[in-house]
Parts: C-alpha cells; structure tokens; sequence
C-alpha cells in the first residue's frame, strides 16, 4: 500500500520492481459482496456514476457507496463515445461547467495514478456557411468573456493547422471559417473510466457490475431502498447516472423527464501514421474526426432521427459519414473502416443537461447528457459528490435543476451542444 | 436506419421519412394551465419497448401516420393513418 491509499501504485519503480521479481499486479478494481445497506447507491458505472462515486470520498469522506451497473464499467456511453473535451460552449453556464471539467481532465491522470492519456489538440467547428460563421462569433465572445482561449480564424488559418483539409472554394461546401478552441482534445475513454473505478475501489466505494436495478422502493416522499436481481439494498439516496436509460430507472420512483433516448453512431479507420492533429468537426455535415493515440481516425456523426434503444449501426452512416470526410479531408480515399457502433444519448429539449435534487427526497438525477456526457464526467462527478454531501444544490450546477422545464429557464445550447441536431 | 410502413406508400426507409415523436394529448392552448401546457411541450414518456409515435411520409404521399414500434428492437406492429390527417382530408 502507498501512502494515498492507491494499491499498488503505478510508477517507474514499481514497474521496473515487478518486471524483476515477476510479482503479479493485483486487480485493477475488486468485486464485492452486496451489502444490505449503502449510504449512497449510484446506478450506473459509466464515467458519470463512477466519479460521483470517487469525489464522494475523496473530497467528501463518503465512502459507504455502491455503484450498480447492469453490464459492465463503462459499457455504455462512456465506452461508446469519441472522447472529445471542449470548453467552447454557447451560453456562460455552459462554459463555465465545462471548463471546469478540462481542468479537471488536465491533471486527471494525477489525481486517479493512471494514465488517461490526454492528448491537447486544438479543436476546430468548421462553419461553411454565414449562419453558422456567425454562430462561431458568437461563440467565440461568449467564450472570450468567460476566460476560455476561442477565436474565428479563416481558411489560411485552417489550412496552416490542417494541411490535408480542402479549404478552396470548389469544394460542395466550402469552408469560410472555424471556430478555434487551443484547449480541446481527446482523453482515452476506458482509461478515464477504468482509472476512476480504480481510484474509487482504493477508496472503498464498491462496485457490482451485472447488478440490474429492479425496483427503487419509497417511504412517504423518500427512497428507503433499492431492489436488484441480487437483493435488496437500504439506502437514504439513489443517483441515477444512466444515460440513455434515465427514463427507465425514474420511471421507477414516479420522476418523469423530459428525455428522449436516441441512438449514436461512431466508426474508428484502420491506425496510420500520425497526420492529423487538431480535432474537426463540421456541423453542416453531420461529422467530427480526430486521430488517436494509436494512429485511429475516430468519425463520429449527428444522432440517428428517431428514437430507439437498439444499439444496431447501419449502411446508411457508413455511406453518409464517409462521403463528409472525404469533402473534408479527400486524401483520405484509400483507408478503411475498421468497426462501427452506436450508443444511447439521452436528449433533453435544451441540448444541456438535467442534475441535482427531484421532487423525491434521496433521488437524484445526472441525466440529459445527450453527445455532450463524456466531456462533463469530472465535473458532474464533483457538482452530484457535492450535493449529496452538502444536501444543497452547487452553484455550478445550478441552471441544471428538472424544475427549469417548468419555469421556462431553459439553457439553449443547440448551437453548441453537438454536430447538426 | 430502419424500414417503417407508410399506410398509403407502403414500406419506405426511414430516411423517407420525418420522425415526428411519441403520441401524446394535445390540450387546449385556451384552456390550459401553464403546467400543463409545460408538460406536453416537453415530458416523454421514452418507453423502453412498445410505444405509439407519429411519423410524417416526407418523401412519399406527404401525409401523417401512426406506428406502434418497439423501441428496443426496433420491431413495428401497426401503422395506421393520423386521426388529424383524415380529419383534415374529409373536411
């Protein structure tokens, strides 16, 4: 044990003393079993429940906490997305939270002794149009307003930072400018996953995959327990951190939503030589591509138009989305697709997210991440930590409240929240 | 993407047409409350299996028709014309 309470911590010298005495590592995270009660119970070990879980202990000495999943740690959006971070929202809100979660992204591996592999790109939203190039602008001082590094440049600009796009003005849709955003970039999703499961097991959270939530019994207006297809477990308070099933689990204590479960599709290329550097992304045609660490081009598109749970990826995408990149970046002709897949985003009428306390005593919701989820695990982790232990809604959090659908306080982040909704 | 039957054109790929969203009731604008009105603007039910949605023949007859779909697999087991769309056709 080292003195943070980390097994095994991984460094140089641990490696090396490994290597040399063929000690084996211990389980990156450990199984547990279920409990009777549990101060906290989070449902679902995606990158969200998993960092409410961590900073409950870490910054809250919380650590009575179950996270339950019905599958797996991170198999679900948290596995399925493409790992983009980004500040440069549309309204302050939306820009302060998220700002907030590069940062925490910035000094993650740090905090969790394992390597996410943050990777600062720079990150472009193409405008191919005087619509959406005004939409940049405005983007652009909303964000300079709030400290965040955003600025318009035009095609010259582009071309310098990316060689292989086709700025001329043939192109089917020509580029008249970008959004640039030095600060955006890609983190390794499993890791970030794994590396909190990890952190919050040294912690004492527990965590039970293939822990289904059947039921989430009430007493009064409060949750007094939750039913699972392995018992029954008392707890004061429930998180419901599942996405693309939000509805399904609020339905359960009677909290209904304002969410639409729609599909997202994804696809990654065969790995070559590191050639693109900065993160693209276009919202007049539906794409966004980034290069992995590992030579991947990861190509990403617009949800599906209809809403579905099934997790199946069709010709239509494939087709669609290798016809954008290519307008973008033609060179690119010659490679294959490796796999595609599609995950579950929850949509919410605003494009931002729902968090905080419900009309239930003890049920709180972090839901409503439609395609933005990935990019807020820390600070939603923090902000729900945070509320749970003060019982008080933090100020960063604050706009996000269920109750703004009755106020008519919506945060409109469609111009920013993603590519062509 | 999926095949979804139109009650007029038949089986059309989804792409044909324009998802409108889950039935749902539709108030009174004059006389509702703000609740209410609230509610149906933006409160799902987003059902993990059968639900009763409206979809639009964009590309085909350009009229609304009703579909009963699963939304897990995607299964549809009915698909019958709007009530408002034949309303609107014999008025």
């Amino acid at each position: 044990m080292s003195t943070n309470g980390l097994p095994a911590k991984f460094s140089a010298w641990n490696l090396f003393r490994r290597g040399l005495t063929g000690e084996s590592w211990p389980p990156v995270w450990r199984s547990h079993d279920l409990e009777g009660s549990y101060d906290v119970v989070v449902i679902g070990a995606g990158v969200h429940g998993l960092a409410t879980a961590y900073y409950l202990a870490k910054n809250h000495g919380i650590n009575r906490v179950a996270v339950l999943d019905k599958g797996y740690v991170g198999g679900g959006g948290s596995g399925r997305n493409t790992a983009i971070v980004r500040s440069n929202y549309l309204t302050a809100e939306g820009v302060q939270f998220y700002d907030r979660s590069v940062k925490l992204y910035q000094s993650l591996a740090v905090d969790l002794n394992f390597n996410v592999m943050f990777s600062r790109r720079g990150h472009l939203t193409l405008a191919h149009n005087d619509g959406s190039l005004r939409t940049m602008r405005w983007r652009a001082e909303v964000n300079k307003l709030q400290g965040i590094d955003s600025e318009v440049i035009g095609p010259d600009e582009i071309k310098a930072l990316v060689p292989e796009m086709d700025t001329s003005t043939s192109a089917r849709y020509p580029i008249l400018g970008a959004l640039y955003h030095p600060p955006g970039g890609i983190v390794r999703h499993d890791a970030v996953n794994w590396g909190y499961a990890r952190a919050a097991d040294a912690r004492g959270v527990h965590i039970h995959q293939n822990t289904e939530v059947i039921d989430i019994e009430t007493s009064g207006d409060r949750v007094t327990a939750v039913k699972t297809n392995r018992g029954s477990i008392a707890t004061p308070v429930v998180v419901n951190c599942t996405a693309g099933w939000a509805t399904t689990i609020a339905d359960m204590v009677g909290v209904r939503l304002p969410i639409i479960t729609h599909p997202l599709q994804a696809a990654v290329t065969e790995p070559v030589k590191f050639f693109l550097h900065a993160v693209v992304v276009s919202g007049s045609l539906h794409v966004y591509v980034s290069q992995t660490e590992r030579g991947e081009l990861v190509f990403g598109a617009s949800v599906d138009p209809y809403a579905s749970y099934s997790m199946r990826g069709s010709l239509e995408f494939t087709e669609e989305l290798a016809g954008h990149v290519l307008e973008l970046i033609p060179s690119i002709s010659k490679m294959r697709l490796l796999r595609q897949w599609a995950g579950l985003c929850d949509m919410t009428p605003d494009y931002s997210p729902i968090m905080g306390f419900t009309a239930v005593g003890g049920f709180l919701v972090d839901v409503g991440w439609g395609t933005y989820g990935f990019k807020a695990g820390p600070v939603a982790g923090e902000a729900m930590a945070e509320a749970i232990a003060t019982n008080k809604t933090p100020e960063i959090i604050s706009s996000f409240g269920l109750d703004r659908f009755q106020s008519g306080q919506l945060v409109g982040e469609k111009g920013a929240a993603s590519v062509g909704h | 993407m999926i095949t979804v039957p139109c009650p007029w054109c038949g089986p059309r790929n989804s792409a044909d047409l324009r998802y409108v969203g889950e039935s749902r009731p539709r108030p009174q604008p004059n006389a509702t409350t703000r609740e209410e009105w609230r509610t149906y603007l933006y409160i799902r039910n987003n059902p993990a299996g059968w639900t009763t949605e409206t979809w639009y023949c964009r590309a085909g007859c350009r009229r609304y028709f009703v579909v009963e779909r699963h939304t897990v697999t995607n299964e549809i087991r009915a698909s019958r014309p709007h009530r408002r769309q034949l309303e609107s056709e014999n008025s």
